[in-house]
């Protein structure tokens, strides 16, 4: 048997033989996703053995569609887009053998969702300025403190965490990263409502919660390499899937503005049409990162796409009330929820302009976004800064 | 979908260019070049046409260099960066785009047909300024965009597209004075001029479709060389003890027109993917490009004059070449307004 990856035609191959062996019509939809799995055809480019074949990322696309046309079931990412997206190549990146095998099986069949301990009340923008204490206990660590705005943590088994170990030394160099196993007695997930009415994130109160050392990814004290590397995936999920044409939510607007012809107003259409011009302008910059990123060379077009996603879904969503005028001004259900997934399309309109207004807030602010590619990619040089050098403990809170 | 990202071919053809515009076109000598009666500079047009990039899309058994929109599209990219002040878009986009449409390859290959519409007709406008009478021209066309150039001029009448020699009775080409300084506009009276009838305006409407895709790489060249200038300016101009590109007034401000530059390089590239396979998407593809590429350039001209401060306000700044440039590309071939209404009509979002 060879061991060189599979070009296209041997990965189309493979679907079919997969197939041909677990008919999706007649297979339990688990056993069917871990086969999947275990053949490699989970994320093509994935080592074998951990869900891949080494093949390029690019193939990826097309192993999908022809899942999809054989009316395989999905994963369904949209449950489980901080484990796919971030916790995946961070734990392949960082995590030992034992953590690979143990984690990322699970997780892409769904049956394991992750979230994401990040954020706290003193520290959002500021990653690095996080307060909560993780402490070596005998084999394990003790951890407090409190994280918060923390999506799907009601329906997570695990969640990629990051805490303090050296409050001695400037902040980014104290912080570990952990994967914390939520169902521990130590971890309290609070519903935190949103704006929308429902409560998607949590407020979660770690107090003496256990992680064994195991659970560590990556060296103690390295905990920031490994939370960046984290979030640079974030971003590379963001823009890098192919979308058809009107496929977000101007398709939404559009397909408004041909039903109801008598909202119509010049004004509407003009600010309609710009706004139409501008998601085919984003769809085609998304599209031209997927080729990018195909051809082995990634550009920094992600935070282009992040900064112009969060914008359009604001502006769309604001103009779909407007167009709706009385309709607008209602709104479907203020019950307070704790839904399984972003439900954007499915609910009312209302719901989708607020809902909008967390998309540039949530993986980083469309400022702190700004500053990336001000100082990163531009080169423009960086604010004067006051806590570089300074112990943490020492930081002014 | 189209392939979005750049070839080795265009790759190498972007790095040869630069190099000969660095040396050929440095922006005094532009500068310079504005301020004397020269309607074009003759010397880099010739190079260019020596080197076979003005009849890129030409077939070679016409007697060009057999490539595609898609490469002369990377030509305008680095004739928009260097605001070459060379007659490519009359010439070599508009007149070739008209004589490929009519069927007349052979007459494109040494980009000499200049297309005679005002700069500002967007694609689908039918110019009407010119009448037909027994192969004879009667009429004025204004703000001709390269004319100075033209050894043969392509004029739209009734329902043809006719080939009018410059020199001949009847035919008066006069320069205006025009807001972009490094591409001339000429005012054409055409007095029973005698004229012959090579195609129908359909010609017209591909010349312009081709030309507004076109055009959007010339605005993108246009915007990232005035990021690139802005952002090395704003490194090193020191004021309140700091960089000026540190505070975040600016910085913000640059990293979203690095953003609208990133689009526009993928709208661009879509638009001459379509131009050069004839995809029949192109219409979308150049309403697009315009309605995006013209505000981007414009947007990083302004900014790059603000940003400049004073010395960006001179005369003996590059900035306002490049202002002047782009506000005038952001009405030629129709406004931004005038692409988004036509994709009304494209893709059914009726008024
Ligand atoms: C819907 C939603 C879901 C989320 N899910 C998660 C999750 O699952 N896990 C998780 O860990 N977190 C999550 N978050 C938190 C999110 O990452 C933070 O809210 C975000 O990073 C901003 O931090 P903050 O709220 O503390 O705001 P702050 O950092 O206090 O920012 C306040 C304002 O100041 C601006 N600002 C801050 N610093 C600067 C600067 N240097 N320059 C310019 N402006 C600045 C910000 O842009 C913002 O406008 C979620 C947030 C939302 C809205």
């Amino acid at each position: 048997m060879s061991t060189a990856p599979p070009d296209e035609a041997g990965l189309d191959r493979r679907v079919r033989d997969f197939l041909a062996v677990h008919d999706p019509a007649a297979t339990d939809r688990r056993d069917f996703l871990r086969a999947r799995f275990d053949a490699g055809l989970a994320w093509v480019h994935y080592p074998p053995g951990l869900g891949g074949l080494g093949a390029p990322r690019a193939l990826q696309d097309g192993v999908d569609r022809l899942f999809a046309a054989a009316g395989a079931p999905g994963n369904r990412p949209e449950r489980n887009a901080i484990g796919l997206g971030m916790a995946a190549p961070t734990i392949l990146a960082f995590g030992t053998d034992e953590q690979k095998k143990r984690f990322l099986r699970p997780l892409w069949t769904g049956e394991e969702v992750w979230c994401q301990l990040f954020s706290e009340p003193g520290a959002g923008s500021d990653l690095a300025a996080l307060a909560t204490r993780a402490v070596r206990d005998g084999d394990g660590w003790t951890v407090d403190g409190q994280k918060v705005w923390t999506s799907m943590a009601h329906e997570a088994r695990f969640a990629i965490l990051v805490a303090r170990t050296d409050p001695g030394v400037p902040k980014h160099r104290g912080m570990t990263y952990f994967v914390c196993d939520m169902t521990d007695p130590g971890v309290e997930v609070r519903p935190l409502r949103q704006m929308t009415g429902e409560a998607e994130f949590n407020e979660v109160f770690l107090t003496g919660a256990r992680i064994p050392d195991e659970h560590r990814l990556g060296a103690v004290g390295d905990g920031w390499r490994v939370a960046m590397a984290t979030l640079m995936n974030e971003r590379v999920a963001i823009g890098g899937h192919a979308a058809p044409r009107e496929g977000g939510m101007i398709g939404v607007v559009a397909a408004l503005w041909r039903d109801r012809p008598d909202l119509r107003t010049p004004g509407l259409h003009a600010e309609l049409l710009r706004l139409w011009a501008d998601a085919e302008a984003a769809r085609l910059t998304g599209e031209r990162l997927r080729q990018q990123l195909a051809a082995g060379a990634p550009g920094p077009e992600g935070s282009a796409a992040k900064l112009a996603f969060a914008r359009l879904n604001q502006e769309i969503s604001g103009l779909e009330l407007e167009l709706l005028a009385e309709d607008g001004l209602r709104y479907d259900d203020w019950t307070m929820r704790r839904p399984a997934e972003v439900d954007f399309t499915r609910r009312s309109p209302g719901y989708r302009y607020l809902r909008a207004k967390g998309n540039s807030i949530e993986g980083g602010t469309s400022e702190i976004l700004r500053n990336i590619v001000a100082e990163r990619i531009l080169g423009l040089p960086a604010e004067p800064r006051a806590d570089k050098d300074v112990p943490w403990k020492d930081l002014p809170k | 979908m189209s392939d979005l990202l750049y070839s080795d071919v265009e790759d190498d053809l972007r790095a040869g260019l630069r190099a000969l515009l660095a040396e050929a076109c440095a922006w005094p000598d532009v500068l310079a070049g504005t301020e004397t009666d020269a309607p074009y500079d003759a010397a880099l047009w010739e190079r260019l046409t020596e080197m076979g990039v003005t009849a890129l899309p030409v077939p070679e058994a016409a007697g060009g260099a057999g490539a595609s929109w898609r490469e002369a599209s990377v030509v305008l990219e680095e004739l928009g960066r260097a605001v070459a002040p060379v007659p490519f878009l009359g010439a070599a986009v508009l007149g070739t785009a008209a004589l490929l449409a009519a069927g007349a390859p052979d007459l494109a290959a040494d980009a000499s047909a200049v297309l005679a519409v005002p700069l500002s007709t967007p694609p689908g406008a039918a110019p009407d300024g010119v009448r037909a009478d027994g192969g004879r021209l009667t009429g004025v066309i204004t703000a001709v965009a390269d004319a100075g150039a033209a050894a043969t001029l392509l004029v739209p009448a009734g329902d043809g597209l006719y080939a009018v020699d410059p020199g001949a009775d009847g035919v008066r080409v006069t320069e205006v004075v025009a807001l972009d300084m490094t591409r001339r506009l000429s005012d054409v009276a055409l007095a029973d001029a005698p004229a012959r009838r090579i195609g129908d305006t359909g010609a017209v409407t591909a010349a312009l479709t081709t030309g507004a895709a076109l055009l959007a790489a010339e605005q993108l060249g246009i915007a990232e060389r005035c990021l690139e200038m802005t952002v090395e300016y704003v490194r090193t101009r020191y004021q309140f003890g700091r960089p000026v590109g540190s505070y975040q007034a600016l910085k913000h401000r640059l990293a979203d027109l690095w953003a609208a530059v990133a689009q526009a390089r993928a709208v661009v590239r879509y638009a001459a993917g379509c131009a050069a396979s004839g995809d029949p998407d192109l219409p979308v593809a150049a309403a697009v490009a315009q309605a995006h590429c013209s505000a981007t350039a414009v947007r990083a001209a302004e900014e790059c004059v603000q940003m400049h401060g004073g010395i960006g306000f001179t005369w003996e700044h590059p900035a306002h070449l490049y202002l002047k440039r782009a506000k005038s590309a952001s009405l030629a071939l129709g406004t931004a307004d005038r692409h988004r209404a036509a994709l009304a009509g494209l893709v059914g979002l009726p008024a």
